[in-house]
């Protein structure tokens, strides 16, 4: 059994918000993280390998830098990574980018009792589509915001955590689940793991490593193959200092009724 | 010269770094305030590998560096110094005793869970009547058949109250000087008879660091627990020490800057005379000299590493880095009482703090006055 974690690398929104005039993210100049939710993934596989000792391998897809996420996850306690990355990739939407890692993980191999594992969305495009999109590609059931987990043989167990309650269902490997951040505390990077991490393997996966791969399609590939383009970005204005009006008396009732109708709330 | 960390000193920085911030700096003053170390923080330390970070993974150790160890003392001890002379000892005192003399049998009974992070060392050198003299030394071992017997005691050993083994030098040849017929022996702490450990001695800094008189009352330990030769410990203790200061030079390293890195985040919000403090010239030339003089301490002290990981003669190196960085952490905590004014010294923020853990930079390990000592002794000063 082996367990691949899908990953990426986003830019740290605690830090300054940079945008390009051309709108897009100028994510040279930023700093990066590791997308909070895929963290808990790796925890979730990782506290699988502690049980059962399988292997875990972590995949992005992104630019060559991305290899330093690659090998603090393998600091962790991933065994391995691959980083997909090419040109042809680069610009992807979601539908492009999924059908790519899912092109990269037909290539690895995906063998009956595999689990994939994503975070349920990225702090930078908010999408959450990735991780679903990679289970319908590859033709596998997948289970979304998974609160807790546990494998029994060839089944998953989940529980579906969702606004007013919870659903736990069973699915049979290979699957995908994408989680979410109450499932777990995920644990720093350890000495005992940082050194050696960068004699483990990561491979690199470029366009002519995964071009023969039946999902890729040229025609829906990077920025000019993705049906959805962002047309700007931008850091919203700060809004400005609101009003408060003064008084509990039937006056001060109608002149904030007679905002709001101008502002056609009500 | 290269003066840039490797890739996996750099992700270890990292790891240093974040987990001081979000595990040890919530609990430092508490810890300080209670004169307890949070034994449930150690617990996570020994997990993510502090403890044996230059000791090699045969042994269960990290495999890392000597240089990466000074990044480990510096992220520790800059929220808090207590946390990073527990790792010093253990490390560089402890560990590298037995793994600079130790058998094979002795390293994997011994030293594999000391770095594997499931026991903890410390280091029984002292006494009451033997500080910088090591030569005053009084607590003795006698043979006994296959057998000592270790009768003494020790004052100031760090980490004594919760450590599985303690490597204690006693002297076991009367007949010529102490240096000549000291013997190191690894005594298991917490299951021999006869040894005690008394109560944390109340100190100045450093207060939740557990640092404790224990007594050595006719302690029978087998002949298989004598580390290296029988009388020949004193050049044990003396090159472990040797390795010590690299570790309190970078704990100096640490306060100081924690110290600095405070202050800068107050000296922006704190306005007097209408504009923060941060805007006067002697805020911005104060914290300049002060952060030269970090930096200097640092590259000294990674300089005395990097010789220690080259298997150069470091034993001056270390001295000057001890020396410099002591007294860097004690200027620099000062200067930044004095910046913060009466808050600074209010228990309330942190620089107090650091300025009393400061202090014992200067006297443990080698005091600045043996530092010189050493240094000046590798001058060539002998008349001919």
């Amino acid at each position: 059994m082996k367990i691949i974690v899908c990953v990426k690398q986003v830019p740290d929104t605690s830090g300054k918000v940079a945008v390009k005039p051309d709108g897009t993210l100028d994510r040279a100049s930023m700093l990066t993280i590791i997308n909070p939710d895929d963290l808990n993934a790796v925890e979730a596989a990782l506290k699988i390998k502690d049980q059962t000792g399988c292997e875990v391998v972590a995949v992005t897809m992104g630019p060559p830098p991305a290899e330093k996420m690659l090998r603090e996850i393998i600091a962790m306690g991933a065994d391995r990574a691959v980083l997909i990355s090419g040109r042809e990739f680069g610009g992807s939407d979601t539908f492009a980018t999924s059908q790519i890692i899912a092109a990269g993980i037909h290539h690895m191999g995906l063998n009956d009792d595999d689990i994939i594992m994503c975070g349920r969305q990225a702090i930078d495009g908010d999408t959450a589509q990735v991780g679903p999109q990679i289970a319908e590609k590859l033709g596998i059931p997948q289970i979304t915001y998974a609160g807790d987990i546990k494998v029994e043989g060839k089944d998953v167990i989940v529980k579906r955590m969702l606004e007013d309650g919870f659903m736990n269902i069973k699915m049979k490997t290979p699957c995908l689940i994408t989680c979410i951040k109450e499932l777990n505390e995920p644990r720093y990077m350890s000495t005992f793991g940082i050194f050696g991490s960068y004699q483990k393997p990561v491979d690199v996966y470029d366009y002519e490593t995964l071009k023969d791969e039946p999902l890729i399609d040229k025609d829906t590939i990077g920025l000019q193959g993705s049906p959805t383009n962002i047309l700007v970005s931008f850091t919203p204005p700060l809004k400005g200092a609101g009003v408060i009006l003064e008084g509990a008396d039937k006056n001060t009732a109608n002149e904030l009724a007679d905002i709001l109708e101008k502002k056609h709330i009500i | 010269m290269d003066f840039k960390l490797t890739k996996e000193q750099q992700l270890a920085q990292e790891l240093f770094r974040s987990f001081a911030e979000n595990e040890i700096k919530p609990l430092a003053h508490d810890m300080d305030e209670a004169e307890q170390l949070d034994m449930e923080l150690l617990g996570k330390m020994q997990r993510y590998g502090f403890f044996g970070i230059p000791y090699s993974k045969e042994y269960g150790g990290a495999g890392g560096d000597n240089l990466t160890y000074t990044l480990c003392m510096e992220e520790v001890s800059k929220q808090d110094a207590s946390c990073g002379i527990t790792i010093s000892v253990h490390t560089s005192l402890c560990c590298a005793c037995i793994d600079m003399a130790g058998t094979e049998e002795q390293k994997q009974k011994y030293l594999r869970p000391l770095v594997d992070g499931t026991a903890f060392g410390c280091f029984g050198l002292t006494e009451p009547n033997a500080g910088s003299d090591v030569q005053g030394a009084q607590t003795v071992a006698v043979q006994d058949g296959d057998d000592w017997i270790i009768n003494g005691s020790k004052i100031f050993t760090t980490n004594s109250a919760f450590a599985d083994t303690c490597v204690v030098f006693a002297v076991t040849d009367k007949s010529g000087p102490v240096s000549r017929g000291l013997t190191a022996f690894i005594v298991d702490l917490k299951n021999t008879p006869g040894v005690a450990v008394q109560d944390n001695i109340k100190r100045m800094g450093i207060r939740a660091a557990q640092n404790c008189i224990v007594t050595y009352d006719d302690v029978r330990v087998s002949k298989d627990r004598v580390l290296g030769e029988v009388n020949k410990g004193f050049k044990i203790a003396m090159k472990a020490l040797d390795g010590g200061r690299i570790g309190i030079a970078a704990q100096s390293v640490g306060i100081a800057q924690g110290a600095i890195n405070e202050t800068i985040e107050y000296v922006k919000v704190r306005e007097q005379f209408g504009k923060p403090i941060a805007a006067f010239q002697n805020t911005q030339f104060k914290l300049a000299e002060m952060q030269t003089k970090i930096d200097a301490a640092r590259l000294l002290t990674w300089r005395a590493a990097t010789a220690k990981d080259n298997h150069e003669d470091y034993s001056s190196l270390a001295a000057m880095a001890k020396l410099f960085a002591s007294d860097v952490a004690n200027e620099v905590t000062r200067m930044c009482v004095q910046l913060m004014g009466g808050y600074g010294y209010c228990r309330e923020y942190p620089v107090e703090r650091m300025m009393r853990d400061a202090k014992i930079t200067e006297i443990y390990e080698g005091t600045s006055e043996v530092m010189k000592m050493v240094i000046s002794g590798g001058m060539n000063l002998k008349k001919k």
